[in-house]
């Protein structure tokens, strides 16, 4: 809808009372359409009557303008400035299992590096037997895999360690895309440097102004990750590492370097700074553990949330989410209306990849009661996702990453939905 | 659209072979180029805890002091206690365990080599790359006298900073979720009739934080 709506500026209850009042509106000249005949039908609408634009009057395709407002959200007083920041994934306004490439949230630490790909090189070194530099027109000569997995930041739904705070699975789980990458196997590039004995750590490196650095096992590069260059079947996008990012699947976002200009070779972890002061888990005793790379099964309810209100009524209704793991794929996703007292396996809908969104649906007739709606993956492994009282009991309140607790919305008899926790 | 029409005449069943004796042999296939040494100068950067990577070079306290107030205090504060959302590089010390812990370079971090590989790959914010190795030992030292682990007299160089501990050090642990979480929440979970009663425990609505709804 247009500005001409004079909701610009609207708070967010003054939005779904909005959105109510106008599905009670659609619902009404619905019924009454059986006599009076629906506008919609009668009137002869402008695209009925008239050309559209002609091919070729967008060249890169955008979506509809009614869609505008399915975008990436910030929260301001999240961090200091945009440019060591981190928006979010609409994944209420989302279905499948594909994240769209202009919708995936984004984390820098110095901004977006706009990187010329015909300056930028791929460097091999530490213990191998020729350090190697390769440009990207190199790197595309060597054979290429297409593959499906989930990035999630390990502080997706970090906020809510201490109790509820934001009202919208945007902001509680978005720090999550889905996508095709297309890349090297980077064990390619690594046997075309020729591995050293002792070789057991990586360290990847980002061209960026913040040089983001990982550590990462060579068991792990070794088996399944890639040196992407595409994202659903095209470039990558400034914002996603373009030219070159690392991916590791199932393992937490930070890993996955962005404006990847070099890999290490080396014997031992480097300690960095992502690994010691940031994405480590402060445990309730004080410990801290350190390389907790696996990203725990997880899963949330994308609609209804409180972002995506019941605006329709008692009757049939859709319960719809994703759920994902870290360590293979997911088996089974549980729905519950009634804050967990009875549970109702849901239906998985999409293809069941390894360390890649599953979609599921719930489908069911809403008596227009206040419900308690959780989801609950269990992933290949036989893992079922926690409740946060149950991850609170082992890792404290103070833990910030790796939050794969279930996530409560309580809807209430207008549909609304609210971030909640419940005994 | 010939060079086109070479590539189609190129039979699967070669490239299916050819990537094949590749991923069998572990052979090369004589992509990229050596690096140069000044290449590999340029760009391995990085410092590990046992000193490996560190160049020859050496600062002090007070040198430190100085650069930290003209390049750093303005985002860390004038003793390393952060403003706004910025980051605390001091105190701190015993709040681990606390609601909230404030987690320093002195309370938290396990290692120095960090300190000096991280200020000298991004710091200052904006300008990264822009410090000299002197100053990068200076700063170090003088993040070591904010948190008391050195007196102002203190120098730091490529021979002493391996050797420097910090007080958490100790306090990582590798993952543990294999044997603390995996086998603990991989039970048969309960279908029906699972609570005797639910309450509401918390709402995000009591605090308000959520950024307004976007217009549609």
């Amino acid at each position: 809808m247009s500005d001409s709506d004079g909701r610009r500026g609207a708070t967010r209850r003054g939005f779904i009372k909005g959105a109510l009042a106008a599905g009670a509106g659609a619902a009404s000249a619905g019924a009454a359409g059986a006599e009076a005949g629906d506008p919609a039908i009668t009137e002869l609408q402008p695209w009925m009557r008239a050309f559209g634009p002609g091919v070729d009057a967008s060249p890169y395709g955008l979506p509809s303008e009614h869609e505008s407002h399915v975008r990436r959200r910030y929260v301001e007083w999240l961090r200091p400035d945009t440019i060591s920041a981190v928006n979010f994934t609409p994944i209420h306004q989302l279905d499948g299992i594909i994240t769209p490439n202009g919708l995936c949230f984004e984390r820098h630490h110095s901004g977006v590096a706009l990187i010329d790909p015909g300056r930028h090189r791929l460097m091999i070194n530490g213990l191998v037997d020729t350090p190697l530099v390769f440009t990207m027109e190199d790197l595309k000569r060597f054979p290429r895999e297409n593959r499906i997995y989930f990035l999630e930041c390990a502080a997706n739904s970090g906020m809510e360690w201490r109790g509820p705070q934001l009202n919208g699975c945007q902001f509680t789980h978005g720090m999550i895309h889905n996508l095709m990458y297309t890349g090297i196997p980077l064990r390619h590039v690594l046997d075309e440097a020729g591995l050293k004995p002792g070789a057991k750590w990586l360290l990847a490196e980002s061209a960026d102004a913040a040089a983001m650095t990982r550590s990462i096992p060579l068991e792990k590069a070794l088996d399944d990750c890639l040196l992407a260059f595409a994202m659903n079947g095209e470039a990558l996008r400034p914002e996603q590492g373009y030219p070159l990012r690392l991916v590791v699947p199932g393992w937490e976002g930070n890993m996955w370097i962005k404006w990847l200009r070099r890999i290490e070779v080396g014997d031992r972890p480097w300690h960095q700074r992502e690994e010691t002061s940031k994405y480590t888990d402060l445990l309730g005793d004080g410990r801290t553990r350190r390389f907790t790379f696996e990203m725990d099964a997880k899963s949330v309810i994308t609609s209804p949330s409180p972002q995506a209100p019941i605006t329709h009524g008692p009757g049939p209704t859709i319960i719809t989410g994703i759920a994902w793991s870290g360590r293979g794929t997911i088996a089974r996703v549980d729905v519950t209306l009634d804050g967990g007292v009875n549970w109702h396996t849901a239906r998985l809908s999409g293809p069941s990849f390894d360390k890649s969104l599953h979609r599921f649906y719930f489908e069911f007739d809403w008596d227009g009661r206040p419900m308690l709606l959780q989801s609950r993956a269990i992933d290949s492994t036989g893992y079922v996702q926690p409740t946060k009282d149950a991850l609170r009991a082992v890792r404290g309140v103070s833990s910030g990453y790796h939050n794969n607790g279930i996530q409560t919305w309580a809807i209430d008899s207008e549909g609304r939905a609210e971030n909640v926790e419940i005994s | 659209m010939s060079r086109f029409r070479d590539l189609a005449a190129l039979s699967l069943g070669v490239i299916l072979a050819a990537s094949a004796a590749f991923a069998q042999q572990g052979g090369k296939l004589g992509l990229g180029r050596p690096a140069s040494p000044d290449e590999l100068a340029a760009w391995d950067i990085d410092v590990r805890p046992d000193g490996l990577g560190l160049p020859e070079g050496r600062g002090d306290v007070l040198t430190g002091e100085e650069l930290y107030t003209g390049l750093c205090a303005a985002c860390h504060g004038d003793f390393g206690e952060g403003t706004g959302r910025l980051p605390a590089l001091a105190g701190g010390e015993g709040t681990l365990t606390d609601e909230f812990p404030v987690k320093t370079v002195g309370s938290f971090w396990p290692y120095l080599s960090t300190v000096w590989d991280y200020v000298h790959r991004t710091m200052p914010y904006g300008n990264s790359q822009s410090l000299s190795d002197d100053e990068v030992y200076a700063l170090t030292a003088y993040i070591l006298y904010l948190n008391d682990l050195v007196d102002e007299d203190f120098v730091l160089t490529r021979e002493n900073l391996p050797a420097i501990r910090l007080p958490n050090e100790g306090g990582f642990i590798p993952d543990d979720r294999a044997g603390t979480e995996l086998p603990a929440f991989s039970a048969e979970p309960c279908m029906e009739n699972c609570k005797d009663r639910v309450e509401i425990t918390a709402r995000a609505g009591a605090l308000d934080v959520t950024p307004e709804a976007e217009e549609r």
